[in-house]
């Protein structure tokens, strides 16, 4: 028992000192004021908490979320059909159909980012074409609006929503879907009935990570956006390098941290009410 | 899978999900080789920017900074990583929430709020940023996943064989050496593989905790990206992008065993 402190210990130690305190003061300084010059001064005030209030912000709230949640609505959209299809495949093909879907996730947000940069921007490959066989004469301004954050958003997070839904797919009964079809259910209802609600999890787990993803993100709409885009990450990296106000930045970047946590609370409540569910059913 | 309507529809429609996510990045791999400066119109293969890139002082400090960040960033945490999941998995610990909490709330939290938690903590003590903050955040965010993944493939290890070890009158430290280690290499090189990529290819919380003489090669790009468009971006991307896919597969190499399983 001894040992097994003192190996752990060192690990503890570095994620206590480095991640717990620097959260604590992150805390510390949403309550704190500021100099005019920007130095944080620990002089209590709820002022940063009272900003967060205004209309401005809130609807920088209110766009963040609405976007995430498109985002995540996409995701699904795109990525069941896919990840069905994987599971589909014979045995040999699917690891390395994973592996495919997988592999741009590793990639960088930002090199992923830039790629649409080069395909969208006023002398990129969608418009070059466009006006090669002309159907336009003019480039279109597809980058830096709100639509093309979408698409960043979409392509950048893709990846976390088929990963789950593969493995609650791939541990489905299929016995259960020829069951069905024996008793003469159509493709559709056996899908609505018996697939769909049993790939469920992977779909709550896809949301949870793509929101939670798409809520903190600022480098798809850094890149992509204009200037009207701005979502909750963007505010934040404003606040702590442009404007210098560090209170208000560490209050935004604790409503985000909160937000973040309730919802992954939310998701482990689902599941294990819902693993509870199929062991009494 | 049955040769009806819908089974093509959805096999169109899954390669079309996998062309959009391919499309961009083999277009911008391909304007890497294309010789006008401009992205638009392709006028010729070249390699001039690969070769202009290692010329370029700017590029090889960032890379020299990302690798020896990434470096040390690995070893520390693979260390400190091993050494407590093989704590966690060999001993039962009372405060086993708290320590789950601790490993899973910096993969949990926004990347942003931990890199911006970090700014203000060297802002606090005073630590000038530069190399060594860098290397302290990367080591902080990789640390979880190597425990993690360290201590799942020690999980899918069967005690007996530590048991026999024993029984034949090995010592502890024999056990570990001998029997421990070894079982549990394939995990520690994929979590050591995994901190490297991670650490390499950080931006966001880089982003927060650099200095002016520690730039990255991702925040290099990011420089590149935000000034304007240029030829090299192209072929540095490239170049990471081969880089990191080539780090994956090596990860999935060492960690066979699940796979055999399956099988």
């Amino acid at each position: 028992m001894k040992d097994g402190r003192l190996l752990l210990a060192p690990a503890m130690g570095w994620l206590a000192f480095f991640f717990i305190v620097p959260m604590l003061i992150v805390v510390a300084v949403s309550f704190a004021s500021r100099t005019p010059y920007g130095q944080v001064i620990f002089e209590w005030t709820l002022e940063s908490y009272q900003r967060l209030l205004e209309p401005l912000y809130l609807r920088i709230f209110a766009n963040t979320l609405w976007v995430s949640f498109l985002t995540t609505f996409l995701t699904i959209l795109m990525g069941y059909p896919l990840a069905y299809y994987i599971v589909q495949l014979p045995k040999k093909w699917q690891q390395p159909g994973l592996i495919l879907v997988m592999v741009p996730f590793w990639i960088n947000f930002l090199i992923r980012s830039y790629a649409w940069v080069i395909v969208l921007r006023s002398q990129g490959l969608i418009n070059s074409l466009l006006l090669k066989f002309g159907f336009i004469e003019r480039p279109m301004q597809l980058l830096y609006n709100d639509a093309a954050v979408m698409v960043g958003m979409v392509y950048a997070l893709l990846p976390f929503m088929v990963l789950p839904i593969y493995v609650a797919l791939e541990g489905l009964d299929w016995r259960l879907l020829e069951a069905a079809y024996d008793l003469g259910a159509s493709p559709f209802k056996a899908f609505r009935k018996i697939t769909l609600p049993l790939s469920m999890s992977g779909i709550a787990e896809g949301t949870i990570m793509v929101f939670i993803s798409s809520i903190g993100m600022f480098i798809v709409p850094d890149v992509m956006g204009g200037a009207k885009t701005v979502l909750i990450g963007n505010l934040i990296q404003n606040q702590f390098l442009s404007a210098r106000d560090w209170p208000f930045g560490s209050a935004l970047s604790i409503v985000l941290g909160i937000l973040s946590l309730i919802l992954i609370f939310l998701y482990y409540r689902a599941i294990n009410g819902s693993k509870g569910g199929a062991q009494n059913a | 899978m049955p040769k009806t309507w819908r089974g093509h529809v959805l096999c169109a429609y899954a390669m079309a999900v996998l062309v959009f996510l391919y499309l961009p990045l083999v277009i911008l791999a391909g304007y890497s080789f294309n010789s006008s400066r401009l992205n638009a119109v392709w006028s010729g293969f070249t390699t001039k920017w690969y070769v202009q890139l290692l010329h370029d002082r700017y590029v090889l400090d960032a890379f020299t900074n990302s690798l020896t960040i990434a470096i040390i960033a690995t070893v520390v945490s693979t260390v400190l990583g091993t050494m407590a999941a093989m704590a966690l998995h060999r001993y039962k610990f009372k405060s086993k929430n708290f320590i789950d909490g601790l490993l899973y709330l910096p993969i949990l939290v926004p990347e942003i709020v931990m890199g911006l938690s970090m700014l203000v903590l060297f802002s606090q003590v005073q630590i000038p940023l530069g190399k060594i903050t860098l290397i302290i955040a990367h080591i902080t965010f990789c640390l979880s996943f190597v425990v993690i993944t360290v201590h799942s493939r020690l999980e899918t290890m069967e005690p007996e064989l530590e048991y026999a070890a024993q029984d034949l009158y090995a010592t502890p430290w024999q056990t570990f050496r001998y029997v421990t280690l070894p079982l549990a290499m394939p995990g520690i090189v994929a979590g050591a593989l995994i901190a490297f990529t991670l650490s390499i290819d950080d931006f966001v919380i880089s982003f927060f905790v650099a200095g002016p003489d520690s730039t990255t090669l991702p925040l290099y790009i990011y420089g590149l990206v935000k000034r304007g468009l240029s030829p090299e971006i192209n072929a540095l991307s490239t170049l990471m992008m081969v880089t990191t896919v080539a780090l994956v597969v090596m990860a999935q190499i060492a960690q066979p065993a699940e796979n055999k399983k399956e099988e």
